[in-house]
């Protein structure tokens, strides 16, 4: 929330993270050289575009959207779209441009069903989208012209011609594409919140009334900021083409809706950063999480639980709290039991991932005697002891973080605290 | 035709009547605590699995009973230590909560009962054809779900309206600071509105299983549909949920049953069957329904915010 008003000095020294996240970028690639991890690092950048462009509602207007991947689908489909036309001729439009056309197909749509969402917020406004994302969704099974019915639509990117003589059969060269796109849409998006606009949509978010009393219209304030929104989400949309070359109804279907809300509430809605490290996270934990455990909606699930009870700032937040209580002097003597409390917690979250593991493979797996790997340790589940000894890491991890470590913590920094991790 | 209306009238009667058991819970809670509860169709689904399991042991009539009483003290252990945490930040964070917990739920039911359907039965007893029209025989079973669902509106109604529970229910609705001066313990209100109405989808789920499939599936199915039902009736108005809830349940039955289209009731009329406007025209009934609701919904919230008998605006 403070976010805004720390980076109002206009010390040049604070734009670092804008010169090092580029540079890690394009060293990324010569680290991670498989095919799958270029490829995670492309939807990466597809889902961080996504989420800085959901920000623009939830974090910085206030607007909680259950259907935004309507536009970011939407824009895919209508860029898919001109991707085979361009196929087909193998003249047109350049491979680099695509995402500029769904941009606009997406602003357009947003513009539409702005039009009738933006003019109330809150609830209303969260429902509206929930109907509309539904609406949408439904209507793929409707037009299959449009969605490509089950099996989706087919592009090709190779054949497309390139502006700068780019062949973009390899995916490491889509991924400097992604890259760009990613750094173009995240500054404007930057510069976007600086602008009146970008404070009066905080303004909106704050306090509708007041905002009006200045004499802005608080509903067109909404709409232009969900106007915007849908454009950059279709920017991402383009890139997802670019990189899969398919496209499916799941695209602006409410799972898609889901995850960009999950991504961007864990990773802080406060912070301008926040949205790119949830992004992240997730987009990580969906591929590597995925392959190495069944249980990992559950993992999402319980993350996203955890962060709105008790980080609402999200991770990004929860790190610059500690980080300027550590300025402020808060740790000063008390690191070993901020550690001690840590320790408990991994303790306990440990004991929990082996539990969740152990079911999973008792009441998932065709025979859940068979000898199962669990952190190394091999176990049969039907047995008792590994139950036993998970449930008991885990009891004894909360119960020292709760009953021990947190009270100890806020014993020494004196009552009100409520100590964190 | 006639057939097909009676028959269609019928089913969609039934349908509707499901959806307003799921949908009384979800606009009570709405209207009381300016929650929209995203998991209200996964306590529903529950209801479902806990009649299942528990019918196993004792029998689908005592399951009837045991089920949504489980569902509401989960619904209630949801509200006080996770709901009651995050009320203060706003509504929000609020439905984030929910919307979180949907997920959980389903992912947990999907983890103790599996990926696949269970068989949920219907019980011997209401297992036979209570009458006969037009051919086609109507299990009693059908018959049990309009009763189950009309006492549950009639009782619906008397707590409400003429009990004293009522009475604090609908105070702490409209003025709950002023409610909280006569001594009533608010928060407890609300829990235990809260775990009531996550109880009555539960009621719904254990009817609506047998009715449906019992899959891990169900509540993403039906939640959406729970949605636009509290919306077109009005936000906290029970009675306008009963009224839109059948009114969805027969409109969809009937598009899905009777198969037309607008260019096979007032003829193609020289409109080719290309283009946007083309399809919609050409466009069968049976592909309509499913968007149906949600046009609905959309609608509603355009032209009249406040429902059909909502008494403000959503």
């Amino acid at each position: 929330m403070a976010s805004n008003s720390s980076a109002n000095k206009g010390s040049l020294l604070r734009l670092w993270p804008w010169v090092v996240i580029p540079i890690v970028a394009l060293i990324l690639p010569f680290v991670f050289t498989s095919g799958h991890s270029i490829n995670l690092l492309n939807h990466m950048g597809v889902a961080i575009i996504f989420a800085l462009a959901y920000n623009m509602l939830l974090g910085n207007t206030g607007l909680l959207s259950f259907g935004h991947a309507v536009y970011y689908g939407l824009g895919a489909f209508v860029a898919m779209h001109a991707l085979r036309a361009i196929n087909e001729t193998a003249t047109g439009l350049p491979l680099e441009l695509l995402p500029l056309v769904s941009a606009f197909a997406a602003l357009g749509f947003g513009i539409i069903f702005g039009a009738v969402s933006t003019r109330r917020a809150g609830t209303v406004f969260a429902m509206i989208t929930l109907g509309l994302g539904a609406l949408v969704f439904a209507s793929s099974q409707m037009f299959t012209d449009f969605f490509g019915g089950e099996a989706g639509l087919f592009g090709n990117r190779v054949d497309a011609p390139s502006m700068f003589g780019v062949d973009y059969g390899p995916s490491e060269n889509v991924y400097y594409l992604v890259v760009a796109w990613t750094l173009i849409s995240a500054i404007a998006i930057y510069l976007l919140k600086k602008t009146p606009l970008g404070w009066m949509a905080n303004a909106v978010r704050d306090n509708p009334e007041r905002a009006q009393f200045v004499g802005y219209n608080p509903q067109m304030v909404r709409f232009i900021q969900f106007s915007l929104s849908a454009f950059f989400a279709g920017i991402a949309g383009g890139l997802l083409v670019i990189t899969d070359e398919i496209i499916t109804a799941e695209a602006v279907g409410q799972i898609e809706s889901g995850v960009v809300l999950l991504g961007t509430f864990i990773g802080g809605i406060g912070y301008f950063i926040g949205p790119i490290v949830g992004a992240s996270i997730v987009t990580y934990l969906e591929s590597s999480l995925s392959s190495m455990t069944d249980a990992w909606v559950l993992y999402f699930g319980l993350l996203f639980i955890t962060i709105v009870l008790f980080a609402p700032m999200g991770i990004v937040g929860v790190i610059h709290q500690q980080y300027l209580g550590m300025r402020a002097g808060t740790w000063n003597g008390n690191v070993h039991i901020r550690l001690y409390l840590l320790l408990t917690g991994l303790i306990a979250f440990f004991g929990l991932v082996c539990v969740i593991e152990l079911a999973y493979h008792y009441f998932r797996s065709w025979d859940p005697s068979a000898p199962f790997n669990l952190m190394g340790v091999t176990v049969d589940a039907t047995s008792a002891l590994p139950w036993l000894v998970s449930f008991g890491i885990l009891i004894v991890g909360g119960a020292l973080m709760q009953l021990h470590a947190r009270p100890m913590l806020a014993r020494r920094l004196g009552a009100g605290s409520d100590g964190g991790k | 035709m006639l057939e097909t209306i009676v028959f269609s009238l019928f089913n969609g009667v039934l349908y509707g009547m499901l959806l307003f058991m799921m949908s009384s819970g979800l606009t009570l809670i709405f209207g009381m605590m300016g929650v929209l509860n995203f998991a209200h169709a996964s306590f529903y689904m529950l209801g479902a699995y806990f009649a299942y399991t528990v019918g196993l042991a004792t029998g689908f009539w005592i399951a009837l009973l045991i089920a949504p009483i489980l569902v509401g003290a989960l619904g209630a252990l949801v509200e006080r230590y996770g709901l009651r945490r995050v009320h203060e930040y706003g509504h929000v964070p609020e439905l984030l909560f929910t919307f979180g917990l949907a997920y959980v739920i389903d992912e947990l039911v999907a983890l103790f009962w599996g990926t696949v359907p269970v068989p949920y039965q219907m019980p011997e007893a209401l297992n036979f054809t209570m009458f006969t029209m037009f051919g086609i025989g109507y299990s009693a079973f059908k018959v049990f779900i309009l009763a189950v669902s009309v006492v549950m509106f009639g009782g619906l109604w008397v707590l409400l309206k003429k009990t004293r529970a009522g009475l604090v229910i609908q105070g702490s609705l409209s003025r709950p600071d002023m409610v909280a001066a006569l001594g009533h313990n608010v928060p407890r209100v609300f829990m235990l509105v809260f775990a009531f109405g996550c109880a009555l989808a539960g009621l719904g789920g254990v009817v609506g299983g047998i009715q449906f499939v019992t899959d891990p599936g169900m509540a993403f199915m039906m939640g959406p549909i729970v949605f636009v039902v509290v919306v077109l009736g009005g936000l906290g108005s029970v009675p306008g949920a009963l009224i839109a809830s059948i009114l969805i349940g027969v409109l969809q039955t009937f598009f899905l049953s009777v198969n037309f289209s607008l260019a096979g009731a007032f003829g193609a009329l020289g409109i080719e069957d290309s283009g946007f406007f083309g399809k919609l025209w050409h466009m069968e009934s049976m592909r309509i329904a499913p968007v149906l609701p949600f046009l609905l919904l959309v609608l509603t919230l355009i032209i009249r915010p406040r429902g059909l008998l909502g008494k403000r605006e959503a």
